[in-house]
């Protein structure tokens, strides 16, 4: 098992290979569909974005409200393929990584190729499990959205896979 | 049974079914844990059982996708209600949502919005094959909702022709909808109904038989197909794809066949309440 630290950069995540357990721990942003879709809105409109994304990593999650006493609530992936539409635009913002769950598609491998980048799975459905992995959740814009809205998470010990390396290489392709 | 009692009931269920993985879906992983021998196969088994664990000791939900809350109210024998009891069950799930800091998953589907607990879907139907009233809450994430299928095949569809369409329905779904799997099969009625008994057969007893003989040799015979296309849990490949096949059938119009297809997550969750003697 590698442990991996935030920040990374492109020469660190380059020695990552497809099916590699990693332990990622670090400052995250979670964003999901809707997020994504307002993203995408302001740089089409050439609008500066509520938060800079150069060499960081976004989570594709939507947590539960949080509980009396805890840090966040149940906290795991969502289907990573919905956001893949939105994926060449924000990678062109400077973005390292992704996390989520599930397949992408194949234009999805040939941009994290394009851009160096990396994109991780978490354990589906395992939302609790992972929220005792989260030292920290603050929001950062999209308030508005509930819990669509664009938080920063301090995460320790994430348990990962690399699933599409920085050489295209996808855990889920078939040979 | 007073209407405070009746939230108060409502809002444990919704509890339940959120934080305590069932316990024929916990058997299930158990035994598919013990089985795999695919090393990162049991490696993400270990670590749905672990999330299992601590959902119920720390009282966080299973899943933060606490899906579109989906209620089943059947109304049995010997039982009187009013719409007001519904509204009050409605509104039941909706404050235990709130209470435990489930998800607010429900929105407008055009405008989209903010999320609320609004947007509960509800069953009602008259059964006299039970006495009372029986409440089942089903929260249903929509990883596995989004890999829904229906098929409306020709009456001289043979067997193996909706089997390829069920196995197809799961190739689908692949890595994205959290397998291990529950496949739910509806077979019969109308278009809608056949999806409906899909969704109904994964509240039966997932290591119970089906009553139907015809159907519970079917089901066995389904789950070794599936699990031969080795998709695995998380999808990265191993012994168990699915941890059980449910299915139900009832009649439908000499034209068609319709076949409906539900799948569920590993983390099915949900909980059900009798009350036998209700006076409301």
């Amino acid at each position: 098992m590698t442990r991996l630290q935030i920040p990374l950069t492109k020469n660190k995540i380059a020695t990552l290979k497809a099916g590699q357990q990693v332990l990622l721990s670090g400052s995250i942003f979670t964003a999901r569909d809707q997020a994504h879709k307002r993203l995408v809105r302001f740089l089409r409109k050439n609008k500066k974005l509520p938060l800079e994304l150069k060499n960081k990593i976004i989570y594709y999650c939507g947590p539960t409200a949080t509980p009396k006493g805890k840090v966040i609530g149940s906290c795991g992936p969502t289907t990573s393929s919905r956001m893949d539409v939105f994926v060449e635009v924000i990678m062109k913002e400077g973005l390292l990584g992704m996390i989520g769950k599930g397949r992408r598609a194949k234009h999805v491998r040939d941009i994290i190729k394009k851009y160096r980048g990396v994109y991780f799975i978490a354990p589906g459905g395992c939302g609790a499990l992972l929220a005792t992995r989260v030292v920290m959740k603050k929001i950062v814009c999209f308030k508005d959205l509930g819990p669509e809205a664009i938080c920063e998470l301090e995460i320790k010990d994430f348990p990962l896979i690399v699933g599409i390396d920085t050489h295209g290489k996808d855990i889920y392709a078939q040979p | 049974m007073h209407r405070l009692m009746l939230t108060k009931e409502i809002e444990r269920l919704v509890r339940d079914a959120n934080f305590s993985l069932r316990k024929d879906v916990l058997r299930l992983l158990k035994r598919a844990y013990i089985e795999e021998n695919n090393k990162r196969a049991k490696n993400a088994l270990g670590l749905i059982l672990d999330n299992a664990r601590i959902a119920k000791k720390e009282k966080l939900a299973i899943c933060q996708d606490t899906g579109l809350p989906i209620v089943f109210i059947e109304i049995g024998r010997g039982i009187k209600i009013s719409s007001r009891v519904i509204a009050t069950i409605k509104k039941s799930i909706e404050s235990g949502y709130k209470k435990n800091y489930l998800r607010a998953s429900g929105v407008e589907p055009l405008n989209r919005g903010r999320p609320s607990y609004k947007g509960i879907i509800s069953h009602i139907e008259f059964s006299d094959r039970i006495k009372g009233l029986r409440i089942t809450v089903l929260p249903k994430g929509f990883g596995s909702e989004n890999k829904s299928q229906l098929k409306m095949f020709n009456p001289t569809a043979g067997l193996e022709e909706i089997e390829g369409f069920i196995l197809d329905s799961v190739k689908k779904a692949g890595p994205d909808a959290c397998p291990p799997f529950v496949v739910g099969v509806g077979i019969g009625g109308t278009s809608d109904v056949a999806l409906l008994l899909a969704k109904k057969a994964l509240l039966e007893k997932l290591d119970g038989p089906n009553p139907d003989r015809f159907l519970n040799r079917w089901q066995s015979k389904l789950l070794k197909k599936i699990n031969s296309l080795k998709i695995g849990p998380m999808g990265l490949g191993g012994k168990v794809t699915c941890l059980a096949v449910k299915m139900k059938k009832i009649p439908t119009h000499i034209a068609g066949l319709p076949v409906g297809v539900n799948i569920s997550c590993h983390a099915l969750r949900s909980a059900s309440l009798h009350i036998q003697d209700a006076k409301f």
